[in-house]
C-alpha cells in the first residue's frame, strides 16, 4: 500500500467512525456501535504500529539520523507566498511514537467501553464522540503546519468538552464541561496570538520552514524579530510564552489546572484517554515540536517552562495527598506526572548529551501513558463494581476483584518508580537530567517521586485492604472479559515499558542517544519511594486512626491543600468580583442604555412622529377632496403665477 | 339681442364648476354629493364645446371628448349609486358622516 495513504489512513478511519455512528448509529447501530467503533480502531492501530515499525526499522533512518519526512501536504488556504494553511502529515520520530501511544490506548478504551458503557442510552454517540476524540488527537500529531495544529487542538478541545459532559443531565457534568472548554479556550487564545506573531517573525506557518528560520542566528527574519521589543522582551519571546500558555492551559499546568479534577465528571473510560494519556499531554508534545525554537532561540522561556512543571509537579502531588474522590486523586497525580513531562523538557538543550531531558520526557509520556490509563481503567472497574467515586466506600476490595487488583499494583509500583517497573526508567532518566541541569527543579522533582509514592499506595491501600472483605453486599462480578483483557495489555506494557532503550529512537536532534543509567544515582529516588510506599502501608493497610491523627498534626496545611489551596476561589474571586463587577457591569450598562437607548430612540421618535399625523387619515371623503382641491388650486398658482 | 361669446359660456362653466365644488364639500347626502359631481363634469363638458365652437369651428374632437364623458359619467353614476346601495345596505344611513370606517 501507498505509504502516505496507510498514514492518512490512520486518522480518517476514525473520523469514518465518527461520520457513521453519529449521523446513523441511533438509528441503525444501536447495539453494534461499540463493535463498528472499535474494529475502525483496531485497523487504525494496526497501521499506526505498522507505521512505527517501518519508520523506525525501515527508511526512517538515514546516516544514523532519523529524518523528518512529509509524505503528503497540500495547501489549503494561501494568505501570501509563504504564509498558507497547509493540510500535510509530518512523520519523525516524536509524531511516530504519538500515533502508537494514542491509537492504542484509544484502542483500549474502545475495548474496555464494551463492558463499562453497556446498556447506556447514547452508547452509539458515546462512540462517534470516541471517534471524534480520536481523529483530532491523531491529527494533532500529524500536523505538518502549525495552524493545522492549531485546528486539530482546538477540535480535541470540543470532543473532551461533548466527552466531559457526556452525563449531560447531571449538572456538576455540565459545569465541568464547561469550565474546562472556557479555561482551555481561554489559554489557547494565547497559542493563537503565539501562532501568529511566531508566523509573522519567520514569514511561515510551516513547522519545517518556521523551525528552520527561527533556530538560524544568520536569517533575516530572526534578526528583525529579534530586534523588535515588548516590555522588555523580544517578539519571539512573547511568542514562545504565548503558545507555552496554550500547551500548559491543555495540559493542565499550574495555575491553569482547575478544570482537569472536574474533567472527571465524564465517563472513566474518558478519563482514561483523553485527561490521562492522550489529550493533556498536548502541551507537552506542542513543546517538544518547537523544541529547537524554545531551546535555541529563547532559552529564558524554557526556564520558564521548567519551573512551571516543576511547580505543578509538586502542588498537584501534596494536593493528590488529601483527596478522597478516586478520580481526583488520579487527575491530580496525572496534573503531577505531566508537570514531570514539561520540567524535563524545561531542563533540556538541543542536541547530544544535553538532550536526554527532552527523550527522558517524551519517555516517561509513553510510560505514563500506559500506568495512568491502566489506573483509570482500574478505577473504572472498582467504580463499576461499587458505584461510588469515594474512597470512603471502598475497602476489602482484593478479593472480590483480583484481576483488577494485581493490575492497579503493577500501574501503582510503575507510577511510585519502582524498579522494574516501567516508570522507574522514564522517571530516574528526567531525574538525571534535572540532577545535571538545575538543582532547584532536582530537589524538587525528588520530593513529588516520593509523594507519588505515597497517595498512589494510600489510593492502593485504602481501595483493595484497610476494610475486612466482606464489607460489601455486592453480588455481581468483576466485569466481563471486554473490560479485563485492556487491563492486562497495559499491565504488559506497564510492566515491561521501561525496557525500551527510548534513546535510540527518540532524541531531540534525531541522533541516537545512548541512555547512561547510573545504579548509584537511583538509589535516592528508589528508597524515597519505597518509604512513601512503606508509609501508606503503616496508615492505610488496616484501618486506623493514625491517618486523622497525622491529619490533625498538619492542621492549617492539611485543610488548604484538601481545598486544592484554594485556586478555585481565587478563580472565583477574580471572575466574579473583579471581573464581573470592573469589565463585566459596565460594559452591560453601555450595551443596555447606550446600545439599547440609541436603537430605541429611533423607534420612538418614529412611534411619536407617525402619532402626530395619523389624525390626517380621517375617513371624511370630504376632507379628502378638500385636501385634493387645495393640492390642485396650489399647483395651477404655481403653474400660472411662478413656472409660467 | 347680443351674440353670446366665449367668455359668457366660459363664465357659466366656472360658475357651474364651483357650485358643483362647494355642493361636494358641503352636503352631507351621498346623493347630493353625486349630482354635485355630476354639474362638475358637465361644466367641463361645456368647456369642451365652447373651445370647440369658437377656437377651431372646422373640427369634432371637443365634441367627440364630450361624447365620451358623458358615457363615462354614466357608467360611474352607476357604479357609484351601487355603492351608495351597499353602504345603505349595511349602515341604514346615505350620510356620509356615518361612513367613516376607513380611517386610521
Amino acid at each position: 500500500m501507498n505509504q502516505s495513504l496507510t498514514i492518512a489512513l490512520i486518522p480518517l478511519l476514525p473520523l469514518a467512525g465518527f461520520v457513521i455512528l453519529g449521523l446513523f448509529g441511533r438509528k441503525y447501530f444501536k447495539k453494534s456501535a461499540g463493535i463498528i467503533g472499535t474494529a475502525l480502531l483496531l485497523t487504525s492501530t494496526i497501521l499506526a504500529l505498522y507505521t512505527a515499525y517501518e519508520y523506525f526499522f525501515v527508511y526512517g533512518k538515514v546516516d544514523g539520523i532519523y529524518q523528518q519526512f512529509v509524505p503528503f501536504q497540500m495547501t489549503w488556504l494561501e494568505f501570501s507566498k509563504g504564509v498558507s494553511i497547509d493540510i500535510g502529515l509530518l512523520i519523525d520520530p516524536i509524531s511516530v511514537m504519538m500515533l502508537v501511544v494514542v491509537s492504542f490506548v484509544s484502542l483500549m478504551v474502545h475495548i474496555y467501553s464494551l463492558g463499562y458503557m453497556k446498556g447506556e442510552e447514547r452508547f452509539s454517540t458515546y462512540y462517534s464522540f470516541l471517534g471524534l476524540f480520536t481523529f483530532s488527537m491523531l491529527g494533532l500529531v500529524l500536523a505538518s503546519n502549525i495552524f493545522q495544529m492549531y485546528i486539530f487542538w482546538e477540535l480535541v478541545g470540543v470532543s473532551s468538552f461533548l466527552l466531559i459532559g457526556y452525563y449531560y443531565d447531571k449538572p456538576s457534568a455540565v459545569a465541568a464541561c464547561k469550565k474546562a472548554f472556557i479555561v482551555t479556550r481561554f489559554a489557547d487564545l494565547g497559542f493563537l496570538i503565539g501562532i501568529l506573531i511566531l508566523s509573522y517573525s519567520s514569514g511561515t506557518l510551516d513547522f519545517n520552514t518556521l523551525i528552520a528560520t527561527l533556530t538560524n542566528p544568520e536569517s533575516s527574519h530572526l534578526k528583525t524579530a529579534a530586534a523588535s521589543t515588548f516590555l522588555g522582551a523580544s517578539a519571539l519571546t512573547w511568542g514562545a510564552a504565548l503558545v507555552f500558555i496554550g500547551g500548559a492551559g491543555k495540559s493542565a499546568m499550574f495555575p491553569l489546572h482547575i478544570w482537569l479534577p472536574d474533567a472527571m465528571e465524564g465517563p472513566t473510560p474518558v478519563s482514561a484517554l483523553i485527561h490521562a494519556a492522550t489529550m493533556v499531554v498536548a502541551g507537552v508534545y506542542l513543546v517538544a515540536r518547537l523544541f529547537p525554537v524554545f531551546s535555541i532561540t529563547t532559552p529564558g522561556v524554557l526556564e520558564i517552562v521548567g519551573w512551571v512543571g516543576a511547580i505543578s509537579a509538586i502542588i498537584a502531588a501534596i494536593i493528590a495527598c488529601t483527596q478522597t474522590d478516586i478520580k481526583r486523586v488520579l487527575a491530580y497525580s496525572t496534573m503531577s506526572q505531566i508537570g514531570y513531562m514539561m520540567f524535563a523538557l524545561g531542563v533540556s538543550t538541543y542536541g547530544g548529551e544535553g538532550g536526554s531531558g527532552y527523550t527522558a520526557s517524551l519517555f516517561h509520556l509513553f510510560t505514563h501513558a500506559m500506568f495512568k490509563a491502566l489506573l483509570f481503567l482500574g478505577a473504572g472497574a472498582v467504580i463499576h463494581y461499587v458505584h461510588s467515586n469515594d474512597m470512603k466506600d471502598m475497602g476489602g476490595l482484593r478479593k472480590f476483584l483480583p484481576i483488577t487488583h494485581i493490575t492497579f499494583l503493577i500501574a501503582c509500583l510503575a507510577i511510585a518508580g519502582v524498579p522494574p517497573f516501567a516508570g522507574f526508567f522514564s522517571k530516574e532518566e528526567i531525574l538525571l537530567a534535572a540532577y545535571h541541569n538545575n538543582m532547584g527543579i532536582y530537589w524538587i522533582a525528588l520530593i513529588t517521586s516520593g509523594l507519588t509514592a505515597f497517595y498512589m499506595f494510600r489510593l492502593y491501600f485504602t481501595i483493595f485492604w484497610n476494610k475486612p472483605p466482606e464489607a460489601h453486599g455486592i453480588k455481581h462480578g468483576e466485569g466481563g472479559f471486554a473490560m479485563m483483557l485492556p487491563l492486562v495489555l497495559l499491565a504488559v506494557g506497564a510492566a515491561a515499558a521501561g525496557f525500551i532503550p527510548f534513546g535510540e529512537f527518540v532524541s531531540s536532534d534525531g541522533k541516537v542517544l545512548a541512555s547512561n543509567f547510573h545504579l548509584e544515582f537511583s538509589i535516592a529516588p528508589v528508597a524515597l519511594g519505597l518509604a512513601g510506599i512503606f508509609t501508606a502501608m503503616w496508615l492505610y493497610k488496616k484501618q486506623n486512626s493514625r491517618p486523622d491523627k497525622l491529619a490533625a498534626s498538619f492542621n492549617g496545611f492539611y485543610k488548604a491543600a484538601y481545598h486544592k489551596f484554594y485556586i478555585d476561589e481565587i478563580y472565583l474571586f477574580i471572575t466574579k468580583k473583579v471581573l464581573f463587577n470592573l469589565i463585566g457591569r459596565p460594559a452591560a450598562w453601555f450595551d443596555r442604555n447606550v446600545v439599547d437607548g440609541l436603537v430605541n430612540l429611533t423607534g420612538t421618535t418614529t412611534q411619536a412622529l407617525s402619532e402626530g399625523i395619523k389624525k390626517i387619515q380621517s375617513g371624511k371623503v370630504q376632507q379628502y377632496a378638500i385636501y385634493f382641491l387645495a393640492g390642485v388650486i396650489i399647483l395651477a398658482t404655481l403653474f400660472i403665477y411662478v413656472i409660467r | 339681442m347680443m351674440e353670446p361669446g366665449l367668455y359668457h359660456i366660459l363664465f357659466i362653466s366656472a360658475a357651474l364648476f364651483f357650485i358643483g365644488v362647494y355642493g361636494f364639500l358641503t352636503r352631507r347626502n351621498l346623493i347630493t354629493m353625486l349630482m354635485s359631481i355630476e354639474l362638475i363634469l358637465n361644466s367641463v363638458n361645456l368647456n369642451f364645446i365652447a373651445f370647440n365652437k369658437y377656437l377651431w369651428p372646422h373640427k369634432m374632437d371637443g365634441l367627440f371628448f364630450t361624447l365620451f364623458i358623458i358615457a363615462i359619467a354614466a357608467a360611474e353614476a352607476a357604479v357609484a349609486i351601487a355603492i351608495i346601495i351597499n353602504l345603505y345596505r349595511s349602515h341604514q344611513s346615505i350620510d356620509v358622516e356615518n361612513a367613516e370606517d376607513l380611517k386610521y
